[in-house]
């Protein structure tokens, strides 16, 4: 396959994470000799025995000290035919909101199942958020299985197991044991009867969908380039699809529809670019587009309210009616909810904004169909959401004019309390 | 490691189904970077003349084409740095057209600051983390593109992109925000800042196959030829300042070697090495792997160290 593979990994607290992921670093060096020696350093401070391969994937000194892992943490290793950028994270406190993170940009989740416990509530849990964060190949990794002297029998019924959310997905059973090496890089001869491949070459070999490049082309503009009067270019990322000089391009929200004139790089202008490069395009006539804008083959919908499945990441709850930030593709504008969340809670909520975006649902697209909430009082990153469908309520929309004046009536006031009071003024005003 | 992961963004590539690992490394880092200049009022650049900092130079070119880099670079003189890293930072910087700026904490140096006198954990406190904070506060810029990566150190390996930073610079493990997607949440409080990464998920090799791609020019201490040294263990370094202190007996030797990572030099060990491409670095490090921060000396003053300058400022 070649490329780039993002992981990400779930499981409770001792099913074998970070035994696992050391041993993967381990085996495919992705350890440096000098973490090797601390950590057996480390291994000796606290009982005497072999490596503890868990110690690689711990980071921060607190963590270390109370012997848990708290937070996202990203590994780096690559074999011959291709890098990983594995995603660790933690299976228990707000594992919700780390699974979250790190199963965004992930394209293959592994689900650590130890053996000897089965199919728990938490996995099930976990291959939710992963399904719902629009991952479709899953490894179901059964561990300790030299606990259960590789009894054939006990795999089966774990498989038969695997979570309903699984089903349409593409997952993957291994029998391991990442303490004694079993399946993870080579074939276990204590496994005969499994035939499928250990966890290495699977992901040496899983479809990394991540960039579409086969879906259609969508371009949020981040910056427009003039450094003279002669040259305008929009700069941006590929999030999905490709583009070739001459194409027809649809400039949103104006739904201005122009051609490609130049695909401009440093290295030289390019007949055709795909997802995920970042390149500079030059528009062949003359429209207004400006950084939050999207260039896309074909239609995309400009709208300002919709259904969408957010993960709740603040301890402070999302309360209905408060205006927020939502950051959209390079867009950001003022967005308030109908409906409240908890931390780590995941909820179908209806989301107005004050402007209109420009979206499609998550399913089609993972860049136009998501977007974060962010808390305008202490700029903190809590909610991310997954558009499901446009909303036309018509007995609850909102007019575009009483839209804007919520948007006017929050920018206006200093604090975010006064904000609230306002934007709940007009809502009760046009609501009853 | 497979030269395939070289793909040039050529037309040929493009129709390739699968864009190689370093091109979207690249995109990604172009994409950060350029969200940044959009969302940020001062952005400012730190070059610290190393690999790295040549890398993310060459990743501002090619974001802000055909415009300038949007941004000035900053670089903190310790003073102890190679001289051959002084000539190669004003060329390189006159090279890109991009403003230098070179911040000194001259007061600490005046007052005869240097590893032998005040030791390593205290000059570095002084001569970067404080020149470094300093700097930052002068300038207003309340976004610093680093150099660091995920890959470095177990502490990094939690760091976001964006890395929110308190008014005195400092990091708090627990406020970090949750980063989905490529979605980058640039908001920040008045007298706060961010520290960006745009090669968070680049190791040290892809560094190097990048530089070896792009044919990135750099500082030539990293390619081995024979140095005066002194020979201290595993560690080789070179008495460039005078404060130095000679051991008794202790004479300097003609060794071919070179540096891994470039710091001061009465700090910063070379390795023993011939290699004088970065072809052949790049066989070495297959080779060899030990992780690049071993010759440094600050690293090792106790375990979690990297961790508790992060928390002071240090990057
Ligand atoms: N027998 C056996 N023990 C294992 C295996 N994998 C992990 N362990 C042990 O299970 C415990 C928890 O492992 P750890 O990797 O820290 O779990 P985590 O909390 O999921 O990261 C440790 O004592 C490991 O040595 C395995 O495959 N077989």
């Amino acid at each position: 396959m070649g490329g780039l593979l993002r992981i990400c990994t779930a499981g409770s607290v001792d099913d074998g994470k970070s035994t696992l992921i050391g041993r993967l670093l381990y085996d495919s060096r992705g350890v440096y000799e000098d973490q090797l020696q601390s950590v057996r350093a480390a291994s000796r401070n606290r009982t005497a025995g072999p490596i503890d391969f868990s110690l690689f994937t711990d980071g921060l000194r607190a963590e270390r000290e109370q012997g848990i892992t708290i937070d996202v943490a990203y590994r780096y290793f690559a074999t011959a035919r291709r890098k990983f950028i594995l995603a660790d994270t933690p299976g228990h406190e707000q594992y919700t909101r780390n699974m979250a993170t790190g199963a965004s940009t992930a394209d293959v989740a592994i689900l650590l199942v130890d053996a000897r416990q089965g199919i728990r509530d938490q996995t099930r849990r976990h291959a939710r958020i992963a399904r719902l964060l629009g991952i479709s190949t899953f490894v179901l990794a059964v561990n300790k299985m030299d606990l259960l002297d590789f009894d054939e029998s006990v795999f089966a019924a774990i498989t038969a197991d695997a979570p309903e959310s699984l089903d349409g997905a593409r997952v993957q059973s291994i029998p391991l044991s990442a303490l004694h090496g079993d399946n993870v890089i080579t074939p276990s001869d204590r496994t005969p009867w499994y035939e499928g491949p250990p966890l290495l070459p699977f992901l040496e070999e899983a479809d990394a969908p991540g960039f579409a490049s086969a879906s259609p082309f969508r371009f949020p503009v981040q910056l427009v380039i003039r450094p003279d009067a002669g040259f305008r270019g929009y700069a941006g990322q590929i999030v999905s699809g490709t583009i070739s000089l001459g194409d027809p391009v649809t400039a949103w929200p104006s739904g201005t529809t122009t051609r490609i004139a130049r695909i401009v790089t440093w290295d030289g202008d390019l007949p055709r670019a795909t997802a995920p490069m970042s390149v500079t395009l030059v528009l062949a006539d003359d429209v207004d587009v400006s950084r939050g804008d999207t260039l896309s083959a074909g239609p995309l919908h400009v709208g300002r309210r919709f259904a969408a499945d957010v993960v709740w990441m603040d301890e402070r709850p999302l309360q209905r009616g408060r205006p927020y930030l939502l950051k959209h593709g390079t867009r950001t504008v003022t967005a308030w909810s109908d409906d409240g969340l908890s931390l780590n809670q995941i909820g179908r909520l209806r989301v107005n904004t004050g402007r209109p975006i420009v979206f499609e649902p998550y399913a089609l697209n993972r860049s136009t169909g998501s977007f974060i909430l962010i808390d305008p009082a202490s700029n903190f990153t809590a909610g991310a959401g997954m558009i499901a469908q446009p909303l036309t309520d018509a007995e609850r929309e909102i007019g575009g004019d009483v839209a804007e004046r919520l948007a006017r009536a929050a920018r206006a006031a200093g604090t975010h309390t006064a904000a609230v009071e306002a934007v709940r003024a007009v809502l009760e005003e046009v609501l009853t | 490691m497979s030269p395939t992961l070289l793909t040039p963004p050529t037309a040929a590539a493009v129709s390739a189904p699968v864009l190689g690992h370093l091109r979207v490394l690249e995109a990604e880092s172009i994409h950060i970077m350029r969200e940044v200049a959009a969302e940020f009022a001062r952005p400012v650049m730190l070059y610290s003349i190393g690999k790295d900092s040549s890398v993310l130079l060459r990743l501002a070119q090619k974001a802000f084409h055909p415009g300038p880099i949007p941004f000035p670079l900053l670089h903190i003189d310790t003073t102890y740095k190679f001289r051959e890293m002084i000539e190669f930072r004003d060329r390189q910087a006159a090279a890109v057209g991009a403003t230098l700026i070179v911040h000194t904490n001259t007061e600490a140096i005046a007052a005869g600051t240097q590893p032998y006198a005040v030791g390593t954990q205290r000059c570095c406190a002084l001569l970067k983390t404080k020149a470094l904070l300093d700097a930052l506060q002068d300038g207003g810029f309340d976004a610093a593109f680093g150099g660091a990566r995920r890959d470095e150190e177990r502490a990094r390996a939690k760091e976001r992109v964006f890395s929110l930073r308190d008014p005195r610079g400092q990091w708090d493990p627990k406020r970090q925000r949750p980063e989905l997607w490529r979605l980058l949440n640039g908001r920040i409080a008045p007298g706060e800042s961010v520290r960006v990464f745009p090669l968070s998920n680049w190791t040290e090799l892809d560094v190097w196959h990048y530089i070896e791609a792009e044919r990135i020019p750099l500082v030539p201490l990293y390619f081995a030829r024979e140095r005066d040294v002194l020979v201290r263990g595993d560690s080789l370094i070179v008495p460039e300042q005078s404060f130095v202190p000679l051991l008794p007996g202790e004479r300097t030797e003609r060794v071919m070697c070179r540096m891994r990572s470039l710091g001061c030099s009465p700090c910063s060990g070379a390795i023993r090495s011939g290699a004088t491409t970065v072809r052949a670095i790049i066989d070495e490090l297959v080779a060899v792997r030990h992780s690049e921060r071993q010759l440094r000396l600050i690293d090792h003053d106790q375990d979690g160290s990297m961790e508790m300058k992060k928390r002071e400022g240090y990057f």
